[in-house]
């Protein structure tokens, strides 16, 4: 998977939760899913969740605790594919 | 079984505890229950002259039994009132009869998932007849104070 797949696949799985829908149109890699995308600490628990189901594996608590940006979220789940 | 031991360590206290007793609990379900007084402070003016139990009552009755004792629960030894605090992050109720002063209710909270410190129950509220009074879906955290 490309890593130009993968920001496809994370954008579709965080649209849900977004307020910030300006920053969203803006997403780039150094997007700050709280700072910018104003979603709440307890719908990113929803976000690792479903990303989780995406793609088919499984995050940890130091990994969750890393996925604040889309830019460490492609890498945790990067990371997590090529375990498999 | 009654755990008196989770209410004990809940945040609240009168006049917003809304929890008498825990009768079932493991890692999937909790049930407890509450008798709603019929002096509670809210029938003063819900309704004026028509006292009936607010649906944000009811809901936290369902948060307090379904999330908070559950959480206490499921946390075990990493709860701790002095450094752990709890919040109710989203609900989606539904409602399907009012419940007037004195009466007594039944909470039962199912667990969807208990991850990264969030929980999310399906949780239904019964009365004395057991007929199902409200049912919907809550979400809640635990978090460092």
């Amino acid at each position: 998977m490309t890593r130009e797949e993968l920001l496809t696949k994370l954008k579709t799985i965080i649209a849900p939760y977004v307020q910030n829908q300006e920053k969203f149109k803006n997403l780039n890699e150094n997007t700050d899913f709280i700072n910018d995308l104003e979603i709440n600490s307890a719908n990113l628990v929803d976000v690792v969740l479903d990303v989780e189901d995406e793609f088919d594996i499984e995050i940890d608590n130091d990994a969750m605790e890393k996925m604040l940006t889309v830019k460490a979220s492609l890498e945790v789940i990067e990371n997590k594919l090529a375990l498999k | 079984m009654i755990r008196q031991d989770i209410i004990e360590e809940l945040p609240y206290s009168k006049p917003f505890l809304f929890v008498d007793e825990i009768v079932e609990v493991d890692d999937d379900h909790i049930k407890g229950s509450y008798t709603f007084k019929k002096d509670e402070y809210f029938y003063e003016g819900h309704f004026r002259d028509h006292p009936v139990t607010p649906g944000v009552i009811l809901t936290e009755c369902m948060a307090q039994i379904g999330m908070a004792c559950f959480g206490i629960h499921l946390l075990k030894d990493k709860w701790d009132r002095e450094t752990i605090g709890v919040a109710m992050s989203s609900n989606e109720i539904n409602f399907y009869k009012p419940v007037f002063p004195g009466e007594k209710v039944s909470v039962v909270s199912q667990k969807v998932y208990f991850r990264f410190s969030k929980l999310k129950c399906n949780v239904a509220m019964y009365n004395a007849q057991n007929t199902l009074v409200a049912k919907g879906i809550i979400a809640g955290v635990a978090f460092k104070k």
